[in-house]
């Protein structure tokens, strides 16, 4: 198998041209921590000298171990016995090959062992583990919960917590889901109190917690006796230990090396993170951003892999005297599968980066109102970059998803009956996907997340400032392809504003969003072309296809098909 | 606490052969494939690290090969061993398993005090498992060769699980020894990402000497005291280091071995015949092998 990093040359192409400086720099708070470690960074070329290095290592790792474990991993999978879950015999000498590399706390501070990477490079990291084996990103991405931790627990709280996280001694769960709470967490019921003496105990049932075996769990509970809806919750972080108790493990489509776990919490004792009210509208909806940003890159890593299968089968199969890679209805679909990856990833890091920055100026503002200096100019900043964040990680989050599914279901149609069958990897890869689409949000409430930043045309004076730009050659031809699809987009934008109809609005939410995916993945890809000559063919086929999706949108916004909602029930009988 | 010695190798990479591989001197041309760290020498590196971890002590590398070996040591850094040795002269080029044998037992006594010295099986390049055991004699060290895993160590007492045909041995010997080590006995880590960091920018004299022909404002010898400096100097040991080194032991001149010619062989199928699964079939197939001599 090939290194997943140095052989995956879109992924190098990305690689070598991000432009994080500003989120390195404030991340390295300028460079003072090489003083203290060996391993920091002393500027910013060091520091991208050195995530070029490890993501080589996590390349290695993920197309050279953890890959070769992959289909024996679905075919072990997670087990439950007398209480207890137990990783797949693969899954554990993955996690222990990553704890060795010393990569289990990429994302958290050097003090406590972490490596303290930019969010930019670590979903590349996540991205690659994915590919390697999609079930595993779910054990190694939930450092996401030592991020929180870090983020809003107390000092006390991350020395008691990270290290562990950063040594992989420790795996962590994020517990919001319950029975009659899973897209409306705001229905969360699981019961928090403080004992006589003032300690925090939890009562109550989670279902459908990822690696709820983990020792460190992150809780969202009702702290707020009496309320009903989201500021009655808080987060919490507690050991899984004897105090809470494994019910039993589910018995999925995919991704059989994540053990998704039904969780009672039996008075397990439990400490406060923050402030108590803000576990969903804060906490929450903060870890949301990096947990969509690693389901979506998850998803891509599956479908980079599936891509690769069946370009391989193409080449290799022979039917009627020739490859099959040689038949046009058969290369036009690899084509549209390459376009779809290569446009997806466009997306993913522009997403990441807007998240990265979001996080980082927040660190900032952080920094310089410790040291009492003005932050309003930051503050201004960090208002525009959240703004931005909150629509592309819902757009990335459905974009990624849905086509990573699209990718591996095309996949397997490539390998005809022989990719039904579960002597190739194909079958695996289009079940490990199908989860992405659904966890963290499903596509639909992704859709429901982005349209507010669609209606109120929040990329406006991006896109003015992009349509405005003279483009090479013929790359201007597909700037004017762009421009109509604006007009398409301001034209159904009118129709449905005009409607005054909220129902309405949410049954065309969907085509609108798309619509602006097409103009903010349009213009990534067109700047991509200006650069690298092979990115002509992917913009050529994305935006002029991007303009035929368009207008079918607007047929589907405006042909009034939608008001037969109102005579569902005669129809859905 | 153990210290021991790993020697290693960089080989060309003969999974990917192309081209005219082969110099007309018999040698092989190393420029025409990619270089990498010979698998059972990584495995080696592994088990001395596993010495370390559960006895403490030091692991040093050294290897013999020219400039470019500097990678592997680099790689050597990234796994966990505590220094690394590059033993680099044009007076080596050339050198057959005799000749290497040779410097190598040479360059051991100048790393320094040593428990134990490891070295994998062989190289995939002449897959010839004679260095490890020509520097153990060279050295007056006893051997284990085909080790799979260290038992147990105690004071200068060790026992070692060897592979032998159809299973293993489990032998105890005296340190100082020598210990040759199959492929597949220890999965070798990974880099570590903190190592890799730390350990990016180490060089060995050759490296410098480079940067320092090509664009540096300081002398050789202050580039080498900045890079010892900040512990990044991969110690670089020349024919000038090596004491009572005898000229007609080096290199070409050294090296008894000549290849003359290697050729690629495809062995091709020939007839076949059906034996029935009888009695008979089976009479009628020994009576044929013993006129053939294959039996008796």
């Amino acid at each position: 198998m090939p290194n997943f990093f140095t052989e995956n040359s879109d992924l190098q192409f990305h690689f070598n041209r991000l432009n994080i400086q500003e989120i390195v720099d404030i991340a390295e708070d300028n460079y003072e921590e090489a003083k203290r470690f060996d391993y920091a960074p002393s500027d910013y070329d060091d520091a991208m000298e050195n995530y070029k290095k490890v993501l080589e290592i996590v390349g290695d790792i993920s197309g050279n171990f953890i890959a070769e474990r992959a289909a024996s991993v679905d075919e072990e999978g997670a087990h439950y016995e007398n209480g207890k879950v137990t990783y797949a015999q693969g899954t554990i000498e993955n996690l222990e090959m990553l704890s060795k590399a010393d990569l289990r706390g990429m994302i958290l501070p050097r003090r406590f062992g972490g490596l303290n990477f930019p969010f930019s490079i670590y979903i590349m990291a996540i991205e690659m583990i994915s590919r390697g084996d999609g079930s595993l990103m779910n054990i190694y991405g939930l450092q996401d919960i030592g991020d929180t931790i870090n983020k809003f627990g107390t000092e006390e709280q991350r020395a008691k917590y990270l290290p562990k996280f950063c040594t992989g001694e420790h795996s962590g769960a994020m517990a919001l889901t319950e029975p009659d709470a899973g897209s409306d967490l705001q229905a969360s019921k699981l019961h928090a109190y403080q004992d006589e003496n003032g300690q925090w105990r939890l009562r109550g049932v989670k279902r459908f917690i990822t690696n709820g075996n983990g020792e460190v769990l992150l809780v969202l509970a009702r702290s707020e006796a009496g309320t009903k809806d989201g500021r009655g919750l808080s987060m919490f972080v507690c050991y899984g230990d004897e105090s809470v108790k494994v019910r039993r493990i589910e018995n999925k489509l995919g991704i059989h090396g994540s053990p998704t776990c039904e969780l009672q919490f039996n008075d397990a004792p439990a400490e406060l993170v923050g402030n108590r009210r803000f576990g969903l509208i804060r906490y929450v909806f903060d870890l949301m951003f990096r947990a969509r940003m690693g389901v979506s890159a998850q998803a891509l890593g599956i479908a980079q892999q599936a891509y690769e299968e069946a370009l391989k089968y193409a080449k290799e199969r022979e039917q009627f005297g020739k490859p099959i890679y040689e038949i046009p209805a058969v290369v036009n679909i690899l084509i549209d599968m390459r376009v779809m990856l290569e446009t997806g990833r466009s997306l993913l890091y522009s997403a990441g980066y807007s998240v990265d920055i979001k996080e980082k100026l927040e660190e900032k503002i952080g920094r310089m109102k410790e040291r009492g200096e003005s932050v309003a100019e930051e503050t201004k900043r960090l208002k525009e970059a959240t703004r931005i964040a909150n629509l592309l990680t819902p757009m990335a989050k459905y974009v990624l998803t849905e086509s990573g599914n699209k990718i591996t279901y095309d996949a397997l149609q490539i390998h005809g009956g022989t990719g039904y069958m579960k002597e190739f990897n194909v079958e695996r890869l289009a079940r490990d996907v199908r989860i992405t689409n659904i966890y963290e949000g499903t596509s639909q409430l992704q859709i429901v997340a982005a349209i507010g930043g669609v209606i109120n045309d929040i990329m406006k004076n991006y896109f003015d400032k992009k349509a405005a730009k003279e483009y090479k050659g013929a790359l201007q031809g597909l700037n004017n392809y762009l421009k109509q699809i604006r007009e398409i987009f301001y034209d159904c934008l009118k129709y449905v504003v005009d409607k005054k109809d909220t129902s309405f609005q949410d049954v065309a939410a969907k085509d609108l969003v798309e619509i602006y995916i097409y103009l903010y993945v349009g213009y990534l890809v067109l700047e991509e072309a200006e650069e690298n000559e092979r990115k002509v063919f992917i913009a050529n086929r994305y935006i002029i296809e991007s303009l035929a999706n368009a207008k079918k949108n607007a047929e589907s916004i405006k042909d009034e098909l939608f008001t037969d909602l109102l005579h569902a029930d005669k129809i859905l009988i | 606490m153990y210290n021991t010695i790993v020697m290693v190798k960089q080989v060309p990479d003969t999974a990917n052969i192309s081209g005219k591989v082969m110099k007309d001197d018999g040698t092989v041309n190393r420029s025409m494939l990619p270089a990498i760290f010979n698998h059972e020498d990584k495995e080696a590196l592994e088990m001395a690290l596993r010495v370390k971890e559960k006895y403490g002590g030091t692991v040093s590398v050294i290897t013999m090969g020219p400039p470019r070996a500097s990678d592997m040591l680099r790689e050597c850094l990234y796994m966990g061993a505590d220094k690394a040795y590059l033993i680099s002269d044009r007076k080596f080029a050339g050198s057959d398993t005799l000749a290497t044998s040779y410097v190598l037992s040479k360059a051991v006594k100048r790393v320094g005090e040593f428990d134990i010295v490891f070295a994998g099986r062989q190289a995939i390049d002449g897959d010839t498992a004679q260095v490890g055991p020509q520097t153990a004699e060279k050295l007056n060290l006893p051997q284990a060769t085909y080790a799979e895993e260290i038992l147990e160590l105690d004071g200068d007492k060790i026992k070692i699980k060897c592979a032998i045909d159809g299973g293993y041995e489990v032998l105890e010997g005296k340190l100082p020894l020598l210990v040759t080590v199959v492929k597949d006995s220890n999965q070798p880590r990974p880099f570590s990402a903190k190592r890799t960091m730390r350990f990016k920018n180490a060089k060995t004299l050759l490296d410098i000497q480079k940067m320092s022909d090509e664009n540096s404002l300081l002398t050789l010898q202050e580039l080498v005291e900045e890079y010892k400096s900040k512990n990044l100097y991969i110690e670089t040991i020349t024919s000038e280091d090596l004491t009572n080194l005898d000229a007609a032991m080096l290199g070409l001149h050294g090296s008894p071995t000549k290849v003359h010619k290697v050729e690629s062989v495809v062995l091709a199928g020939g007839k076949y015949e059906k034996i029935e699964a009888s009695k008979d079939g089976i009479a009628s197939l020994i009576d044929e092998l013993l006129n053939d001599h294959i039996l008796g």
